[in-house]
């Protein structure tokens, strides 16, 4: 576990250093699998897991960065809600067209919660959010068996404030390469 | 697994004193002094607290140490003045004497307690105390005691408990452990540890090294075994930890993440919740046979279980009825009926160990309050509201309660604390337990048995 979480450290470090080359990206950093690269990517529109932009070439397909990058790791959710909304559907989609695309790839879908939910609840919530993840990406014809989920509840904040902006960065469900 | 904690040397021997002849005469007509502790924000009764007397400087600094300790727990139970000992007008050097009462009534001691320490030739140390009722000039209580002297602060904890529950009628609460969870680093990559110690935060231990999340750490009732939820190998899995070997042990092999695990009162059964393909329901598991029963089936999240003192029902959250509210149940998952209707929504119930009320966490208007109600859903009190109150453990007697509380940070600079808070039933008494780091998911346990 320490190994994989050192991997994620320096996939983070090298998504960062990916996006600051490319444009600015929101400062929300200190999640361990991807920081705020994730929201520019989906903004972005882009669908194809080719090179965006020069400073990528040396993205390794269908690796986390490659994912944050070029499809966008993560989907967010409304206030103690678990549905996917349009947003997070379109995201689901290029994860699923990323991942048959890279099929030897298996990934966790990473549920989270904001702080406004009692411990035990949070850890509930953020199960039934990287369910409902996964169950969409298994209707898109993306096996099962290669999709895994834990919940974090509110352990786990990528944005630290108390406020509507940081709570709506922590409601996500995070997409990590195994 | 499960080893009954070993019987250690430590323990603690008790003789109870029964001097009734020799005091029977003094003021028998006098009204009893009793505290109604039922009663908010009392005055709190002034007491006297002797340093314990020793024939050797070593048990004399051993006698003013164990006294601290009387005079601390009974003070933060908020029902107690402790009254200066540089006021006090005699120093009662044998446990034979009779106090001269009008010296103690003068600086307005209702109650007093004196003792002395004892080296015995084995090595362990014992103490003998006695309790007065000042102005009626009755003696109200005795014993002796004796343990290890590496064990002398619960000597100051029995016998704080003993004039607790002397002079309220209740039983006391002082002779206990809390295990939480500590914390540290930033919010994005906190390091949680789960780890122990006297409920004064005295003799402050780490039960866990931080190398794996956890949470939610409870007592069993019974033996000196924790069960939490543990991130060991990025499975969240209910787990027990033995408190004397160290040893753990996940708690079966459940398909899903187990979380929120709460024993029973005969500490034979754990009740958890287990996600299954995203929703999270009640199980039951008895620790001897390790056979698991499905409590609740609902879409709705099940989770938060908490056994009544008599083992019957279990009150729990659930979000069934669309925002999370309390429900109980009997404990083979009949007669699932909610009990809570109030705005906002409603999480971690517990069942106090009296039987009579549920402290919960609720939600609403952006605040985070602890509260209790009676067990039908009547008579709701919230005792604590503010930005962040989360996760009531009752104490072994029922009349106060600790939780964490999360107090943000000004600025940047100004790191939110997290940290664990007692409070009385009646709303009144709150008092931080200080602890090394931040903490969390505090839990206290059952009167520490004699004998440990």
């Amino acid at each position: 576990m320490r190994l994989n979480l050192g991997l994620k450290f320096l996939s983070m470090i090298a998504a960062l250093t990916l996006v600051a080359a490319c444009e600015t990206a929101p400062q929300d950093s200190g999640d361990s699998s991807g920081g705020g690269a994730s929201s520019q990517a989906s903004a972005s529109g882009s669908g194809s897991t080719g090179a965006t932009s020069g400073s990528t070439t040396n993205v390794q397909p269908g690796s986390q960065e490659d994912l944050v990058l070029n499809v966008g790791d993560r989907v967010f959710f409304g206030f103690d809600q678990y549905n996917l909304s349009a947003e997070a559907r379109e995201t689901a989609q290029r994860q699923a067209a990323w991942l048959k695309a890279n099929p030897t790839v298996t990934v966790a879908i990473e549920g989270h919660a904001d702080e406004r939910g009692t411990r035990e609840y949070n850890l509930a919530l953020g199960e039934r959010r990287a369910t409902a993840v996964k169950n969409y990406l298994v209707t898109l014809g993306v096996s099962a068996a290669r999709v895994s989920t834990i919940s974090y509840g509110k352990e786990r904040p990528v944005a630290e404030g108390h406020n509507e902006q940081a709570w709506s960065q922590n409601r996500r469900g995070v997409m990590v390469v195994n | 697994m499960m080893a009954v904690g070993k019987r250690m040397a430590t323990g603690i021997k008790q003789v109870v004193f029964l001097m009734v002849a020799l005091f029977l005469i003094t003021g028998a007509a006098r009204a009893e002094l009793v505290i109604d502790i039922t009663q908010g924000n009392i005055k709190p009764l002034p007491v006297a607290i002797s340093d314990f007397a020793g024939k050797s400087e070593a048990t004399a600094i051993v006698g003013q140490k164990i006294a601290d300790v009387v005079r601390a727990d009974l003070e933060r139970s908020g029902l107690f003045k402790i009254i200066d000992k540089r006021a006090f007008l005699q120093q009662i050097s044998d446990i034979q004497t009779i106090p001269v009462f009008s010296n103690w009534r003068k600086i307005n001691a209702q109650a007093l307690t004196n003792g002395i320490v004892t080296a015995l030739p084995d090595g362990r140390i014992e103490i003998q105390f006695r309790l007065w009722d000042v102005f009626s000039e009755q003696y109200l209580t005795g014993h002796k005691l004796s343990t290890q002297p590496t064990n002398w602060r619960r000597l100051g904890h029995k016998v704080a408990d003993y004039i607790y529950e002397r002079l309220t009628g209740e039983s006391g609460y002082f002779d206990t452990r809390v295990v939480y969870v500590s914390e540290s680093g930033p919010a994005s990559r906190r390091v949680k540890r789960l780890a122990i110690m006297d409920q004064d935060g005295a003799r402050h231990q780490f039960l866990t090294d931080g190398s794996n999340l956890v949470l939610t750490p409870r007592f069993s009732p019974s033996q000196q075994v924790i069960t939490y939820l543990s991130y060991f190998n990025n499975r969240p899995r209910v787990y027990l930890l033995d408190i004397d070997t160290g040893q753990q042990e996940v708690l079966g092999e459940f398909p899903g993440m187990t979380f929120a695990p709460r024993f029973s009162p005969s500490g034979n059964q754990v009740v958890m919740s287990m996600s299954e393909n995203g929703n999270s329901d009640i199980y039951i598991m008895d620790l001897r046979t390790r056979a698991v029963k499905r409590l609740t089936s609902h879409p709705g999240i099940d989770t938060g279980p908490s056994f009544s003192p008599d083992g019957k029902q279990i009150t729990f959250e659930s979000d069934r009825g669309g925002r999370q509210q309390l429900y109980v149940m009997n404990v083979d998952g009949s007669n699932q009926k909610r009990i809570s209707f109030g705005r906002g929504n409603y999480g971690t119930p517990v069942w106090s160990p009296r039987g009579d009320l549920i402290a919960f966490t609720k939600l609403t208007g952006g605040k985070f309050s602890i509260g209790v109600m009676r067990t039908d859903g009547s008579q709701e009190r919230i005792l604590t509201e503010g930005f962040h109150n989360e996760g009531p453990s009752w104490a072994p007697n029922g009349r106060v309660l600790v939780f964490f509380r999360q107090i943000p940070g000004k600025n940047q600079q100004d790191q939110d604390k997290v940290r664990l808070w007692s409070i009385d039933l009646t709303g009144y008494n709150e008092r931080e337990i200080i602890t090394p780091r931040d903490g969390s998911d505090p839990a206290w346990s059952p009167l520490i048995p004699d004998g440990r």
